[in-house]
């Protein structure tokens, strides 16, 4: 419960950090698109490195570098509807989840109901009523 | 803004993001999966998370607008058009998130890990970024803004 509070803390520190002092929102997948096809090499370069840093030097602590809860297979299809739905929806987690709502903005309230939505009913069918039907657990 | 002090503000502000991210939980897939799971192994982490993220980022959004000049991004009207691609594309996003637990942040972070997951998830998701911005040039030539809160400009969709 405190790791998750003071992880919200520093995000919101972050997302504070980069409106701010870097005059851009700390959305991750638009980000990631500016870094990798975007003719310049913006600051979505700097934020992404800073990603993988925080990775790096928390990820020898025990526990948290989590196995992946999925098969690989299934690992990319579902990097693939991430990056696609983010594009088309202008937007992720990050991007709507936390700064586009945190701005109360109703495009990006609409849109985190909305991947909770489908994300929610995606565990169920997959997790739960696909292996009913298959007779599993 | 651009140049060294933007690179390092930024480069800071992911490095905290990031930690925020790992102390959080949310790198760890089972936790969003978990969080998803309302009918199994709940995990409701995820909702403390955003809540206290958004809490933080709202407090300094409220006070920084009130001394804000009107270049500055915080005033800037945010457009309230709901149109379909913003709801599709949430769903889907949604469905893949459900399915590997993982969205664009969790998964560039867990690139440090070393493991081959996040390095498939990273990988799959810029291939489905690619087929969506060929498949909004294929319809028209307009690309979606950076800024998640604005309806993309001529939306082709």
């Amino acid at each position: 419960m405190i790791q998750a509070l003071l992880g919200g803390i520093l995000i919101g520190l972050a997302a504070s950090l980069m409106h701010f002092g870097v005059e851009r929102i700390a959305g991750v997948s638009n980000l990631l698109h500016e870094a990798a096809f975007a003719g310049r090499k913006a600051v979505g370069g700097a934020f992404l490195a800073g990603l993988v840093v925080a990775g790096v030097l928390l990820g020898q602590v025990s526990g948290r570098a989590a196995p992946a809860a999925a098969s690989l297979p299934t690992l990319a299809v579902a990097g693939l509807l991430v990056g696609f739905g983010a594009r088309l929806g202008n937007g992720c987690t990050s991007g709507h989840g936390v700064c586009g709502v945190s701005r109360f903005s109703t495009r990006s309230i609409v849109a985190t109901a909305t991947f909770l939505a489908t994300g929610l009913l995606t565990v169920l069918l997959v997790r739960h009523l696909v292996p009913l039907l298959r007779g599993g657990s | 803004m651009t140049g060294a002090r933007a690179w390092l503000l930024s480069g800071v502000g992911g490095l905290l993001f990031g930690v925020g991210l790992v102390v959080s939980g949310m790198t760890d897939p089972r936790n969003v999966i978990g969080f998803l799971d309302v009918a199994g192994d709940f995990r409701p982490n995820l909702a403390l998370v955003m809540a206290s993220a958004v809490g933080v980022h709202a407090a300094f959004l409220r006070f920084g607008q009130a001394r804000s000049s009107p270049a500055r991004p915080s005033l800037l009207p945010v457009s309230r058009r709901i149109d379909a691609e913003l709801v599709i594309g949430a769903g889907i996003f949604g469905v893949g998130w459900g399915l590997g637990g993982y969205c664009p942040g969790p998964s560039i972070v867990a690139l440090g890990f070393g493991r081959l997951g996040p390095v498939v998830v990273v990988g799959a998701t810029l291939v489905g970024m690619f087929v969506a911005d060929l498949v909004a040039r294929t319809l028209s030539g307009a690309a979606p803004s950076p800024d998640p809160s604005d309806a993309p400009a001529g939306s082709p969709w």
